[in-house]
C-alpha cells in the first residue's frame, strides 16, 4: 500500500511540474514551427512572467482583502498581458529583422537576448531570491497509510495542485480551440506550412508571427505564475534550466507539434520527479537529458512529430 | 469628399507615437515601475514612477526623431539631437549635481548612453541631410541607419580577407612583443592571457561550427573534461593521485596532451550517437551534454571533490625551471627556479609572461592546424558537408565519420585550452563551466564571421578584452554583453568580418569583378 501511495504522490508532483514544462514548451514549438528558430530567450520570458506575477500579488496584497479566486484571476490576466508585451517586443526588436538570415544568427541573437533579459531583471530587482508566502493553502486527503518504518504517510492533493491541473487543462482547451477553429489559428497554421503562399493569399504574416510570440509568452507567463505558487520563490536565473527542459520537452514531443509539446512536457515532468523520487535526486537533470538523447537517436522526429524529409 | 492628407498623416504619426509610448509603458510599469524590496518578514514594493516616466519620454523622443528622419526633416533632428547631447554631456562633465536635480535620472551610465545615442542621431541625420539621400526608409529598430555602413563593412571584410597574411603577421608581431611593451602591467598581461584563451577556444570551436557546420552549444563540456583531466593528474590535491599515493603532480607538458586526448575521446563518445541529427537537434543535445558533464562534476564527489573543486594546480615549468617563488621545500625538491638559473631578480610577472607565451603558442598551433587542415581531404570534406550533406553523401563521403573527426578534433583543442585554463587558475570547479561559457565561445565564432580566423581574434577582443577592461561597470557588464551580441547580429547577421570569396568561379574573374563594381 505504501508503494502505491508513494507512487501516487510522485505522480501528482510530476503532473504539476509537467504542466509548467508543457506550457512553456508550446511557446518553443510554435515559434519553431513558424519561423524555424530556437527562441532561446523563451525561458527568460517565463522568468519575467514569474516576476510580474509576484509584483501583481504584492500589489493585490497591499490592496488587501480580495476574494482569493478573484485575486488569482486578476494576477493571471495581468501577468499574461504584461508578459505578452515582452514577448511581442522580443520578436519585434530582436528577431524580425533576422528572418531569412543564417539560422545561427537568429540563435546567437536569441542567446544574447536571454543574457540581456536575465541581467535586466537582476539589475532592476536584485539578485536575491524573492520568497512569497503560500497563497493557496489546504488540501484533501487521498490515501492514508504507513511507511516501512511504521509512521503515518498521507498522500494529499492540495488545492494548489488541483488549481494547477485545472488551469492547465482549461488553457490547453482554449488554446487548442484557438489554433484549430479560429481565423487566427488558420493563419498561424498556414504560415507554418508556407509563409510565402500565405502572404500571397492575404494573410498578414508579420502580424501572425507577432501573435504567435504573444500567445507563447502569455502561456509562459502562466507557467511563471504556477512556478511562483508552487515553489513560493523566484530569482532572475530560474528561466535558464526550466527553459532548456521545456525545450527538451518540445523536442521529445516532436518539435512543431502542439499536442507533442504538451505530451513532452508531461513526460519530462514525470521523468524528472520519478527519477528523483526513486533513484537519485542529484542526477535528475542528467536523466532528463539522457532520455532526450535516447529519443533523438531512436526517433529523431520526436514522439508526435512528422518526419521531415529533406528533398533536393 | 476631399481627404485632408496632412491630417491623415498627422493622425498616423500620433498613433505611432502613442503606440510606442503604450508599449514602453507596458514593458516598464511591471518590472521597472515596481521594485520588490526585501523587508523584515517578507517583501514590499517600492514605486519608481520617475524611471517609468523617463523611459516613456525617451521612447517618444526617439521615435519622434525616427519619424522626422523618415519624412526627411534631417536638420530638425540634427539640431535637437545635438542640443540634447550637449545638455546631457554638459550635465555630466560640468556641475552634474545642479543639472541632475532637474533631470529625472540618476544613473550616470544611462546618461552617457543617452548622450551617445543622441549624438549618433545628430551625426547620422546630419550626414543624411548633407547627402540629401533618402535611402532605405528608417525602421523603428533604428539599426537600418547602419544600412550604408553595411556595404562599407563588406568592403572592409573583403580587404581584411585579401590581406589576411599581412594583418595576421602584424597581429602576431604585436602579440609577441606585447608583454615587453612599456606600460603593460600585470593587469593588462592577465587580460591578454584571457583574450588569448578565448581566441584559442574560438579557433577550436571554429573547426566544429565554422568548418564542419555543426552547431555545438556544449563546447564547454570538452573544456571542462580537459581542465579536470589535467587537474586530476597535475595537482597534488587531486583525489586520483592521493588514491595512488603520489605526493607530487605530473608536469604540465605531460598532462596537457593527455588532457586533449581525454577531451577528444569525450567528443567522439558524445558525437558517435548524436551526429546523425539535424542542426538544431544537435545544438540542443550538445547543450544537454554540457549540462550533464557539469552536474556530474558537481556530484561525483569522490573523483572531482564536487563544488569544492581541485586546487593547488601548479603553473607550467619552463624547460624544467620553475617561475614560481619557492614556497614549500618538499614539493619542489628537484626544481630550480627560473630566476636563479638566469641570474635575474625574481619577479612576480614571470609566471604570467610564461603563461602568456604558452597560450600564444597553443593558440597559434590551433590556427596553423586549422589553416593547413582546410587543404587536406578531410578539411575539404568538412566544408563540403557544411554546404550540402546530400551532395556529399552521393559523392561517397561518409557524413558520420567526417563529422566525428571534426567533433573530436574540435574537442581536443577545447581540452588543450581547458588544461591551460586549469594551470592558469590553479583551481578548477564546476562553477567555471556553465552554459554561459559555451554561449560566449559560440558568440565569438559567430560574431567574428564563420570560418574567419581573424574574425575570431577581433570578436574575442570585443567580447572578452573590452568588458574585462571596463570591470568598473561590473554590474552592467553582462547587460551590455548580451545587448551588444544582439546589436552586432542585427547589424551584420553573417558576422563582423564575414566575407566568402568563391574558390572557383564559373565565369572568369572579370565578369564577377564587373558585377561587383556595378553593385557598388
Amino acid at each position: 500500500m505504501y508503494h502505491v501511495a508513494y507512487f501516487f504522490d510522485q505522480l501528482i508532483n510530476g503532473i504539476t511540474l509537467g504542466a509548467t514544462y508543457g506550457l512553456i514548451a508550446i511557446g518553443y514549438t510554435m515559434v519553431y514551427g513558424i519561423i524555424g528558430m530556437i527562441n532561446f530567450a523563451h525561458g527568460e520570458i517565463f522568468m519575467i512572467g514569474s516576476f510580474i506575477s509576484l509584483v501583481v500579488f504584492l500589489i493585490l496584497g497591499l490592496a488587501g482583502g480580495i476574494f482569493l479566486p478573484l485575486a488569482i484571476f486578476l494576477v493571471l490576466v495581468a501577468t499574461m498581458v504584461f508578459t505578452a508585451a515582452y514577448g511581442w517586443t522580443l520578436e519585434r526588436v530582436a528577431y524580425r529583422q533576422l528572418r531569412g538570415s543564417p539560422r545561427l544568427a537568429a540563435l546567437i541573437t536569441a542567446i544574447g537576448m536571454s543574457i540581456f533579459l536575465q541581467n535586466y531583471v537582476q539589475l532592476l530587482q536584485g539578485a536575491r531570491n524573492k520568497p512569497l508566502p503560500p497563497q493557496i493553502t489546504g488540501s484533501i486527503k487521498v490515501i492514508e497509510t504507513t511507511n516501512q518504518a511504521g509512521q503515518a504517510y498521507v498522500v494529499s492533493l492540495s488545492y494548489l495542485q488541483m488549481m494547477i491541473i485545472v488551469l492547465t487543462v482549461v488553457l490547453m482547451i482554449v488554446f487548442t480551440y484557438l489554433i484549430t477553429r479560429t481565423a487566427l489559428g488558420r493563419a498561424q497554421r498556414a504560415c507554418e506550412q508556407d509563409r510565402g503562399m500565405a502572404a500571397l493569399l492575404g494573410i498578414d504574416v508579420d502580424r501572425t508571427i507577432s501573435l504567435t510570440f504573444v500567445i507563447g509568452a502569455s502561456l509562459a507567463a502562466v507557467a511563471g505564475l504556477i512556478f511562483m505558487l508552487r515553489y513560493g520563490a523566484t530569482d532572475f536565473f530560474v528561466g535558464f534550466l526550466t527553459g532548456i527542459k521545456a525545450f527538451t520537452a518540445a523536442v521529445l514531443g516532436g518539435i512543431g507539434s502542439l499536442p507533442g509539446a504538451m505530451l513532452g512536457g508531461l513526460l519530462i515532468g514525470l521523468i524528472e520527479v520519478l527519477f528523483a523520487g526513486y533513484f537519485n535526486l542529484e542526477y535528475k537533470d542528467v536523466a532528463t537529458f539522457s532520455i532526450l538523447v535516447l529519443v533523438l537517436i531512436f526517433r529523431p522526429t520526436g514522439l508526435l512529430g512528422k518526419p521531415d524529409i529533406e528533398k533536393v | 469628399m476631399a481627404v485632408d492628407r496632412a491630417l491623415v498623416r498627422r493622425r498616423g504619426i500620433l498613433i505611432e507615437l502613442g503606440a510606442t509610448a503604450l508599449v514602453v509603458f507596458a514593458l516598464t510599469i511591471s518590472l521597472v515601475g515596481f521594485h520588490i524590496k526585501d523587508v523584515s518578514g517578507g517583501l514590499s514594493l517600492e514605486l519608481r514612477y520617475i524611471d517609468v516616466m523617463s523611459a516613456v519620454i525617451i521612447a517618444i523622443i526617439g521615435r519622434g526623431w525616427l519619424i522626422l528622419v523618415r519624412h526627411g526633416h534631417y536638420w530638425w533632428v540634427s539640431v535637437t539631437a545635438t542640443l540634447t547631447a550637449t545638455i546631457l554631456i554638459g550635465s555630466l562633465i560640468f556641475g552634474g549635481a545642479i543639472v541632475q536635480k532637474y533631470l529625472p535620472f540618476k544613473a550616470g551610465l544611462l546618461q552617457w548612453l543617452l548622450a551617445i545615442v543622441s549624438a549618433g542621431f545628430a551625426v547620422g541625420s546630419a550626414i543624411r541631410g548633407v547627402r540629401k539621400r533618402n535611402t532605405t526608409p528608417l525602421t523603428a529598430e533604428g539599426l537600418a541607419s547602419f544600412a550604408e555602413d553595411t556595404s562599407f563593412m563588406d568592403w572592409v571584410s573583403a580587404q581584411v580577407q585579401r590581406s589576411s597574411v599581412w594583418i595576421g603577421a602584424i597581429i602576431f608581431l604585436f602579440a609577441a612583443v606585447f608583454p615587453f611593451l612599456p606600460g603593460v602591467n600585470l593587469r593588462y598581461l592577465d587580460i591578454g592571457v584571457l583574450v588569448l584563451t578565448y581566441v584559442m577556444l574560438g579557433w577550436g570551436l571554429n573547426i566544429v561550427v565554422g568548418l564542419a557546420g555543426l552547431l555545438d552549444l556544449g563546447y564547454v563540456a570538452f573544456y571542462a573534461v580537459g581542465a579536470y583531466s589535467f587537474a586530476l593528474l597535475a595537482s597534488p590535491d587531486s583525489p586520483l593521485l592521493q588514491e595512488l599515493g603520489w605526493t607530487q603532480g605530473i608536469s604540465f607538458w605531460v598532462c596537457m596532451p593527455f588532457a586533449g586526448l581525454m577531451a577528444a575521446l569525450a567528443g567522439v563518445a558524445l558525437g558517435f550517437p548524436v551526429l546523425r541529427l539535424r542542426g538544431d537537434y544537435l545544438a540542443i543535445v550538445t547543450l544537454g551534454f554540457g549540462e550533464m558533464i557539469r552536474v556530474t562534476l558537481l556530484n561525483f564527489y569522490s573523483l572531482t571533490k564536487g563544488p569544492d573543486g581541485i586546487s593547488k594546480i601548479p603553473p607550467p615549468s619552463l624547460l624544467g625551471y620553475s617561475t614560481e617563488a619557492r614556497m614549500d621545500e618538499n614539493t619542489l625538491e628537484n626544481t630550480t627556479e627560473f630566476h636563479t638559473a638566469l641570474d635575474i631578480p625574481f619577479d612576480q610577472s614571470h609566471t604570467t609572461i610564461l603563461l602568456y607565451f604558452v597560450i600564444l603558442i597553443m593558440a597559434l598551433a590551433t590556427n596553423f592546424f586549422t589553416v593547413r587542415v582546410r587543404k587536406l581531404p578531410v578539411g575539404r570534406a568538412w566544408e563540403a558537408l557544411r554546404e550540402d550533406e546530400i551532395a556529399c553523401r552521393s559523392l561517397g563521403i561518409n557524413p558520420t565519420n567526417t563529422k566525428l573527426t571534426a567533433f573530436g578534433i574540435g574537442a581536443m583543442f577545447g581540452g588543450f585550452a581547458g588544461s591551460f585554463f586549469a594551470t592558469r587558475q590553479t583551481f578548477v570547479s564546476p562553477e567555471s563551466f556553465t552554459f554561459i561559457e559555451s554561449a560566449v565561445i559560440l558568440a565569438i565564432v559567430v560574431l567574428g564571421g564563420f570560418g574567419s580566423q581573424i574574425g575570431v581574434v577581433v570578436a574575442s577582443f570585443l567580447l572578452i578584452g573590452l568588458p574585462e577592461m571596463f570591470r568598473e561597470l561590473q554590474e552592467y557588464r553582462m547587460l551590455f554583453f548580451g545587448g551588444s551580441m544582439v546589436l552586432v547580429m542585427l547589424w551584420r547577421p553573417a558576422g563582423l568580418l564575414a566575407h566568402r570569396e568563391p574558390t572557383i568561379r564559373l565565369y572568369d574573374g572579370k565578369c564577377a569583378g564587373k558585377a561587383e563594381a556595378a553593385a557598388r
